[in-house]
């Protein structure tokens, strides 16, 4: 199997696998950071949300042979202690309910709010219709984009 | 009080002797003699702990662990138990930690998360294990300092006295506290409700900081050592079996390291049994899903071959014109409908819903010398444990289920089917195996909540009063997923919301028809009340339609005036969510209530602008009654947004306030879901749906703008929360759709463009 080099939360990685193996399992299975989410395998929900290059790149449809020489965000790399915008504004409107979803949904928010400091609820709604909440908690992702736009 | 749990007990079917030992814990919430050594959940002795119950132990930091002997799937009980311990308790919410239990019913009583019933069992048994600590602490501190114990006081989790001002930490009580008798639960002094700290406030969940930072860990984050990844090629179509396969190309892909074939699981499917097939064991993940689109396995498809979902409609909506089973008789239909001036008919079909919740159903499993240690996303870890018992032949003591978070569950992990497979492929293949369900493997071989069809028809008489209520439903029931022999809904399926229909009208008959089950079925958030609640609803607003009146002011009309309803002769067998009617009684005031408060908080007869409408519909399910006010806005195109809901609920006591708030924010966009876009058909005897493109879920542009809960005061009993949300919700959102465009919906999902006004 070839090695690839790829570096997530700043950080490089060697890793032998299969060339067409989907980042999200290179993030689990092998590095073993496990708050990337699987749910669909087909870039259709949105729980593998990560960064890349500062996008948001749904990392089960995204084979690691692409991902070299790119700059990689995950959810535990989005700040040092929980701190970031994004995530002060998720605890403040509570907004997970089982939570699975959230790190997909919060590196979503995170891009956009990168792309547009001050986005309206249309761009809202257009940034984050690739993240499916099955709890349904969009009107609180909603209020708390807003919020986390203010403190940016 | 001890009624209140032995009746509980009872219900479960647990025996004499079970009683007796689960009383002397849960009930009176202590464990004899233990000293000051307990033990955590997972049964390892922690020394330096005092453990006054099995919810319950107070380290000698004063930190209050307390046990979670219930699931967490996203509905917030987790803090929701430990909020009404520590309530009692006088805790320091900020020095609470909440561990989970294993799956051990003899230590914990029930805990199969389904049903909306965890606050309803467990309110008055955790308040209990509170109060009986806390009187504990105080009798401690007042020896102590040798004054009366009513004199002291026990709040933020220590003990003062007032004349002294002397002051003690739990922590440093603990010792003296375990020698000291147990009172008595009847001499037991509970909160006035008015001094409670946390019950009725809203508390953010427990988990929130581990789930923003991504280190929360749910069912596929389980992890041992050397622990192998497996996926399982299964019969698309229910009840069939591998004929033959080829795993050569299989085996050649870099990391695959077993093909283990697993016995056709057969008809009927059973809850919690593998539907077989042949499972690919590898390294990782990527090479498991690989090795397994590698397979050549040829099916034999068996008796279900032929199914198609549609056709089976048609003979359902068919059999209506046939006498069907009596399952409610009031009065005398057919004469009424014969005297009848206006006869309103009408037809109601609803799709195959499956459950769609984010994470799939996954689990690790590590059996080794006869043990099976179990991590799981699971919603009833004790069937779970039987299951895996019965299926690998291991002793009980040996096998362990541990719950993790779940990542959504909705009913669906409430069956341990993929448990047992994972289970079963660590016994056969000796490594620690990780189960993956792929989405497809999901939306094909899901649990389903059933296809139905309703007929309704209503007699109005000259002066326009409603005087006949004709009910007929077919649907394949969840029973036939354990007996196929069963072609007619059980009880409680056709008693969510058709056999307990609340109106005051004089004739009323339910009629069931037959229908098959061609899939396995199971149920979803709210299961029956989904469709049955679609029917109901949307007929009630024809009927206010045909005499002209406001539909609020008929639906009031047709509840009639403030009664407890009883059933007795009229339905066989009463289904009230597993309660007697003398403690959870049937109270039209509390449902006319909430539709008054649902209308005034919505404005409810606003002038709206052309192409807005709204709609009501008000349900009693899970014992919370419910009334919701949807309203709708259809473009010229045709295109629908939500801009608004509200709801209002009586639920009795609301614990965790913020919770519920979410619950029913959360409900209004998962009924947009069954209402506008989700379905799953068969075709040759399988889903036409793989994934999340054919089955749709509402994603945030398509869903309720905002969604307005506004919760019913109230003292009695608490009631269910997670589901109630869902029946109304589809029929106002209908009826909106009605009031905007002049379209009647008797099919889901919504499909504006092919319904003619």
């Amino acid at each position: 199997m070839p090695e690839f080099t790829i570096n997530i939360n700043g950080k490089d990685h060697v890793v032998d696998v299969l060339e067409d193996t989907p980042l999200l399992w290179v993030i689990r299975d092998e590095l073993q950071m496990k708050g990337t989410k699987f749910g669909c395998g087909k870039a259709l929900c949105g729980a593998c949300t990560v960064h890349f290059n500062g996008n948001a790149t749904r990392s089960c449809s995204f084979p690691v042979s692409a991902s070299v020489g790119g700059k990689i965000t995950t959810i535990e790399g989005l700040s040092d202690n929980g701190d970031h915008p994004v995530q002060k504004a998720w605890m403040e409107h509570n907004v997970p309910q089982c939570g699975y979803c959230q790190p997909g949904q919060m590196m979503s928010a995170a891009a956009l709010l990168n792309a547009n400091p001050s986005p309206t609820d249309a761009d809202i709604d257009a940034g984050m219709a690739g993240n499916l909440c099955r709890c349904g908690t969009y009107t609180r992702i909603k209020a708390a984009i807003h919020t986390a736009a203010k403190e940016k | 009080m001890i009624s209140y749990l032995h009746k509980t007990l009872k219900k479960e079917g647990l025996s004499r002797r079970n009683f007796i030992q689960i009383s002397s814990l849960s009930a009176t919430g202590i464990l004899l003699g233990l000293g000051v050594t307990s033990c955590g959940p997972d049964g390892k002795e922690v020394a330096g702990s005092w453990q006054p119950s099995v919810y319950l132990r107070i380290d000698s930091e004063g930190k209050v662990i307390i046990t979670a002997h219930r699931s967490e799937m996203g509905q917030g009980i987790r803090t929701g138990l430990a909020m009404i311990v520590a309530d009692e308790l006088g805790a320091d919410w900020e020095k609470v930690v909440v561990e989970q239990a294993v799956g051990d019913e003899k230590k914990y009583g029930n805990q199969n998360t389904d049903g909306s019933f965890s606050i309803r069992m467990y309110y008055q048994p955790l308040r209990e294990a509170g109060a009986t600590a806390r009187h504990l602490l105080l009798a401690a501190a007042a020896e102590e300092w040798n004054v009366p114990a009513s004199e002291c006081e026990a709040k933020n989790g220590e003990v003062t006295h007032a004349g002294s001002g002397k002051s003690i930490g739990y922590g440093e009580l603990t010792a003296a506290a375990a020698k000291l008798p147990v009172p008595n639960i009847t001499d037991l002094k509970l909160k006035d409700t008015k001094d409670f700290t946390l019950i009725g406030k809203e508390t953010p969940i427990v988990d929130l900081k581990d789930i923003v930072t991504g280190k929360a860990i749910y069912g596929i984050d389980a992890e041992v050592p050397n622990a192998k990844v497996a996926v399982i090629a299964r019969c698309p179509v229910m009840g069939g079996s591998v004929s033959k396969f080829d795993d050569t190309a299989a085996k050649k892909i870099k990391g695959v390291l077993d093909i283990i074939e697993l016995d056709a699981g057969g008809i009927p499917p059973q809850l919690n049994k593998p539907m077989g097939g042949i499972a690919v064991i590898a390294e990782n993940t990527w090479a498991a899903i690989k090795g397994r689109e590698a397979l050549e396995i040829t099916w034999d498809y068996g008796p279900n071959k032929d199914y198609d979902s549609e056709m089976q409609t048609k003979e359902m909506v068919k059999s209506f014109e046939s006498e069907g089973t009596v399952r409610r008789k009031d009065g005398d239909v057919a004469k009424a409908m014969s005297g009848a001036s206006k006869i309103l008919d009408r037809t109601y079909t609803t799709p195959y819903f499956a459950h769609g919740m984010i994470e799939p159903p996954c689990a690790l499993a590590n059996v080794k010398d006869n043990t099976c240690e179990v991590w799981a996303p699971i919603q009833h870890p004790q069937f779970a444990k039987d299951s895996v018992v019965g299926a690998l032949g291991l002793d009980d003591k040996n096998v362990t289920v541990n719950v993790t978070l779940l990542g959504g569950a909705f009913g669906r992990k409430s069956k341990p089917d993929f448990i047992v497979e994972a289970a079963l492929l660590s016994q056969k293949s000796g490594h620690p195996i990780r189960l993956l369900w792929t989405r497809e493997d999901d939306i094909h071989n899901d649990f389903l909540q059933g296809q139905s069809a309703h007929r309704i028809k209503v007699g109005l008489d000259k002066k326009n009063g409603v005087v006949a209520w004709d009910h007929h439903a077919a649907f394949p029931s969840i029973g036939a997923t354990s007996n196929a022999s069963v072609i007619q809904p059980s009880g409680f399926e056709i008693g969510m919301g058709a056999t307990d229909l609340p109106f005051n009208i004089p004739n009323i008959q339910v009629e069931t028809h037959d229908a098959k089950a061609h899939t396995r079925l199971g149920w979803l958030r709210s299961v029956c009340n989904i469709h049955n609640g679609f029917a109901i609803g949307s007929m009630v607003d024809e009927i206010a339609v045909t005499r002209g009146m406001d539909a609020k002011d008929n639906l009031l009309d047709l509840i009639g005036p403030d009664r407890s309803l009883t059933f007795d002769g009229i339905v066989g067998n009463h289904f009230n969510y597993g309660e007697s009617l003398e403690d959870f009684p049937w109270e039209t005031a509390r449902l006319k209530n909430v539709i008054e408060r649902a209308a005034k908080e919505a404005n409810w007869g606003q002038t709206l602008p052309k192409g807005q409408g709204q709609g009501i519909a008000a349900f009693k399910s899970f014992l919370t009654y419910v009334a919701c006010v949807v309203r709708v806005a259809v473009d010229e195109k045709g295109n629908l947004t939500i801009p608004e809901v509200h709801y209002a609920l009586d639920c009795g006591v609301a614990v965790n306030v913020d919770r519920i708030k979410a619950q029913f924010e959360g409900g209004a966009i998962f009924g947009t879901s069954l209402g506008m876009m989700s379905k799953i058909s068969y075709k040759d005897g399988r889903a036409e749906q793989d994934n999340f493109d054919g089955y749709r879920i509402a994603r945030m542009p398509e869903s309720p703008i905002e969604v307005k809960v506004h919760i019913v005061e109230s003292s009695e009993k608490p009631t269910g929360i997670g589901e109630p949300p869902i029946p109304p919700f589809v029929p106002a959102l209908c009826n909106a759709i009605y009031a905007a465009t002049g379209k009647r919906i008797t099919s889901l999902p919504i499909d504006l463009a092919n319904t003619t006004a």
